[in-house]
């Protein structure tokens, strides 16, 4: 399963005083951060702090009040969400939105999309080249699937598998687009210590197949133990950017974020 | 394309074939071949509006404008310039098309109830044209005498042979559906049926493809009305009026709008309805039909159609109950 | 000899006399329009719901205003008071037994329920008063009035006045009143509102019988000028929503100015171009509102969009 590689020497991902303002609401106060390709890129901060906002405004389901989203290069503020998977980004969500109706291998097929051509004419009409590209994107999805380690559960529909289990056909559904730059957004919410535990592996090998990885969690261990950096986020700005470990010292941080945080321990 | 629609759709061919015969013994329901033809025509109108719904999560009110501007493009082009009728058809359906199109473009943009306020809008202004401009379409009492189609020079006149023209042509747009929504096209529908924002995260380009299936129907619709005009050979701006936009959607309703077999048998079913069994309440019909609406939209949403596949789970869970139960 | 102004090559006396009458017509139909559009306004600001069934509140109110005028021969202001709260039951009616129900259904559910309601009224209208038109006596006696050389039907005063009283009637309620500012707390969030105690359920009964009052008003003061019938709903309530839009959704000043921009437009159609489109007028006005600026003239732009997913 090979990813396309990244194109560009800087940053995959450039925000510039990045602002949203909901009314009244400023849900991001002017966000300066550059992410480097190749990195597990933690972001964390309370509830509030502005992480989903951050995240809609990047996929492109919302468009920023002011300030500029570069990935690899290019403008891609308020451009709309299909146009942003086109160019390599994809994410999943924090309440699961699979197509519960569908198959397993029916939503990582639709991740293919994409990567795909072929219109309603050619469907319609059956045109050569169809039964083909509809083998390929199967066999592909499938890849995807053993990523996951979920191929055995191909035939079922999406909405009766447990939760865990859905979180991982939501990556699997998302690296299908072949993104460069994969949003996830609270994976490990609802997940026991040992799913969580695998989402932790699962996301490394992600970051082996050259795509970098956005992660908005609470659990503490979680982010600590994998993220290469970690953004703090506090009522829509930045209160700290760095390693781990100079998260965890940072004074700002421990007192704006640690007695929120529920059920993280700091170690 | 599943084995599932393959079986219905053979057994559904089956039965059409063999309807005539059946039923031109019976003196009394000797008619329902008349019936059927129109029953086809309507089923034609109402694929589109079962794409659009039940896909796309979209009204269109202006199925019945649709229909005219196909009705009264063949009219014209045949009666007034003399255009062979298997041309004017497909003239129809791209006009009609190019107007979807600009239609759809911006009204899918937004939300729910704006395109159907605009295509309430679009197909009333439409009824206007058509009852305004006289000397192009003949006004309130509209235009005769428009040929009947021919096939390699045979005229088709007599009712068995529309009736399988009709289907013949219905099956053909059943099956380009089918097969539409079995593909990359059709999982992208599905898809942007049940999550339309994580559809459009994962690269399906939603309102386009909206857009597609709005221009879809109303190419449809274009050729049920060509087929129409040249069946009943008279036409007149009130077989396509708001009134009958409504009873398209009630027939795609009826039958069930998360299927494209809802909409054969929604028309079937209330074509029948409205030209035989309601005969003799012809006042109570607008009453009647705004009841079964509201009573379809309120409890049965999917339409007959999910009844069956109600039934069909139900089934499916007392055979697997059964089974776990054990020796 | 008079002096007769230089005719435009159109043939038509553009700034005379003509143009004084049908701005007076396009005021009244104006009126009525705006009326409509706050209907639309009401139901829509407080449950994000296009009410299909608000042409039927007019016609409602015209044809009960006929019935207790007529038939049970009560004079003109009490059937007029008797019809708009008849008409207000209906919307009551509406709201608790099927509005209800559905309230958390799709959008486009709601959308086949409300347009299901207005098939419902309309072919209940059709069966108890048939499909002949019906008019009423004009409120106030005496012939029409000659102003600068345009005639005016005194009708068409009262419509005007009663249009008027209705705004500022509404723009105290929703100001001063504890209801009023409740709906609108309601409109701007059900769930905020919710939690400050206010019961929003009560709230969408009382858009709805609002709608359905104002509606049936607008019903009960066109009839004496352009009589009534049971079809007439649909062409009204398309050319309300038409005002609505145009306004922008939720916003009662813009239903106001939108409403009169199509009276007027629609009159100066008829007047100057042709009388067979002159519906066609707000229609087109409506579709280009939806494609051009969705938002209304006074709407938010965000609050267009933000709904879009």
């Amino acid at each position: 399963m090979i990813m396309a590689a990244s194109q560009s020497n800087g940053p995959i991902l450039r925000l510039e005083c990045l602002e949203k303002r909901f009314g009244g609401v400023a849900a991001l106060q002017g966000i300066d951060y550059e992410v480097p390709g190749g990195v597990i890129q933690g972001v964390i901060g309370p509830n509030g702090a502005g992480k989903t906002t951050l995240f809609n405004c990047i996929s492109g389901m919302i468009e920023p009040s002011k300030g500029r989203i570069s990935f690899e290069g290019y403008r891609i503020e308020g451009l709309a969400p299909h146009k942003i998977a086109r160019f390599g980004v994809s994410r999943t969500f924090q309440h699961v939105a699979l197509f519960k109706k569908m198959t397993v291998l029916e939503n990582v097929m639709l991740g293919r999309h994409p990567r795909t051509r072929r219109g309603f004419l050619a469907a319609g009409f059956r045109l050569p080249g169809m039964r083909a590209e509809e083998e390929h994107i199967r066999k592909k999805a499938f890849e995807y699937l053993d990523f996951v380690r979920l191929a055995h559960l191909a035939g079922l529909d999406a909405g009766t598998l447990p939760l865990g289990k859905q979180k991982m056909l939501e990556i699997a559904r998302a690296l299908a687009t072949e993104p460069r730059l994969i949003l996830l957004d609270e994976p490990a919410g609802g997940l026991n210590m040992r799913e969580t535990e695998e989402l932790g592996d699962l996301i490394q090998e992600i970051k082996k197949l050259c795509v970098t990885v956005l992660l908005v969690e609470h659990d503490m261990n979680l982010i600590m133990d994998i993220s290469d950096r970690i953004l703090v986020l506090d009522f829509g700005k930045v209160l700290a950017s760095g390693t781990p470990a100079e998260i965890k010292e940072n004074s700002a941080v421990v007192e704006a974020y640690l007695g929120m945080e529920s059920g993280g321990i700091l170690m | 394309m599943g084995k599932k629609n393959w079986l219905i759709l053979l057994g559904t061919a089956v039965f059409i074939c063999s309807f005539p015969m059946l039923v031109m013994k019976i003196k009394a329901v000797s008619h329902y071949v008349d019936v059927m033809v129109f029953a086809g025509i309507f089923t034609l109108v109402c694929i589109g509006l079962s794409l659009l719904m039940g896909y796309a999560g979209q009204i269109s009110l202006a199925q019945a404008a649709f229909f005219g501007i196909g009705a009264y493009t063949s009219g014209i082009l045949t009666t007034k310039f003399g255009i062979d009728p298997w041309i004017a058809m497909p003239a129809g359906m791209i006009l009609c098309g190019l107007v979807a199109w600009m239609i759809g473009v911006p009204a899918l943009r937004l939300r729910g109830h704006y395109l159907a306020m605009a295509t309430l809008g679009f197909g009333v202004i439409v009824n206007i044209v058509l009852a305004e401009e006289v000397n192009w379409t003949g006004g309130p009492s509209g235009m005769a005498d428009i040929p009947t189609l021919r096939i390699a020079g045979y005229k088709i006149t007599s009712e068995i042979a529309w009736y399988y023209l009709v289907w013949g042509i219905v099956f053909c747009a059943l099956i380009f559906c089918l097969h539409m929504l079995h593909s990359r096209v059709g999982r992208a529908l599905r898809a942007i049926h049940e999550e339309e924002k994580a559809a459009e995260c994962m690269g399906v380009p939603t309102s386009r493809y909206k857009v597609r299936v709005f221009m879809l129907g109303a190419m449809l619709a274009a050729i049920a009305g060509s087929l129409y005009a040249h069946y009943v050979t008279c036409i007149n701006p009130s077989s396509f009026s708001l009134m009958w936009s409504i009873r398209f959607m009630l027939m795609a309703m009826v039958g069930g709008m998360h299927s494209l077999w809802g909409a054969l048998v929604g028309a079937v079913l209330m074509t029948f309805v409205g030209n035989e069994w309601l005969g003799m309440f012809a006042e109570f019909e607008i009453l009647v039909y705004g009841s079964i609406l509201l009573v379809v939209a309120l409890f049965l949403p999917g339409g007959i159609v999910s009844l069956a596949s109600m039934i069909a789970r139900r089934r499916q869970k007392r055979a697997s109950a059964l089974e776990d139960a054990g020796p | 000899m008079h002096d007769f102004e230089t005719r435009p090559c159109i043939g038509v006396d553009f700034l005379g006399t003509d143009f004084f009458q049908y701005a007076i017509s396009g005021l009244t139909i104006g009126a009525i329009y705006a009326m409509v559009a706050i209907g639309y306004n009401a139901i829509y600001s407080v449950t994000e719901i296009i009410n299909f069934a608000q042409g039927e509140f007019v016609m409602l109110g015209g044809l009960f205003a006929v019935f207790f005028a007529g038939t049970l021969r009560l004079p003109l202001y009490a059937a007029f008071l008797c019809a708009v709260v008849l008409t207000g039951c209906i919307g009551l009616a509406m709201d608790r037994l099927i509005i209800e129900r559905a309230r958390d259904t799709s959008v486009l559910s709601l959308i086949i329920i409300t347009l299901a309601l207005s098939i419902i009224l309309k072919g209940g209208a059709m069966l108890w008063w048939g499909k002949d038109p019906y008019s009423l006596p004009p409120f106030s006696a005496g012939g029409p009035i000659r102003i600068a050389g345009a005639v005016i039907q005194p009708q068409a005063l009262w419509i005007i006045g009663i249009c008027a009283l209705i705004i500022v009637g509404l723009t105290l309620f929703f100001r001063k009143s504890i209801y009023g500012q409740a709906m609108l707390a309601c409109a701007n969030n059900a769930g905020a509102a919710r939690l400050a105690g206010i019961p929003v359920g009560h709230m969408v009964l009382l858009s709805f019988i609002l709608s359905a009052l104002i509606g049936a008003a607008a019903g009960v003061i066109i009839t004496p000028v352009s009589m009534m019938e049971y079809d007439r709903g649909a062409l009204l309530g398309l050319k309300g929503f038409g005002a609505a839009a145009l306004g922008g959704l939720g916003q009662f000043f813009g239903a106001l100015v939108a409403g009169v921009i199509l009276g007027l437009a629609e009159s100066f159609c008829a007047g100057y171009l042709s009388s067979g489109y002159k519906d066609a007028v707000a229609l087109v006005v409506l579709l280009l509102a939806l494609f051009l600026k969705p938002e209304g003239l006074f709407g938010s732009g965000e609050a267009a969009r933000l709904k879009k997913y």
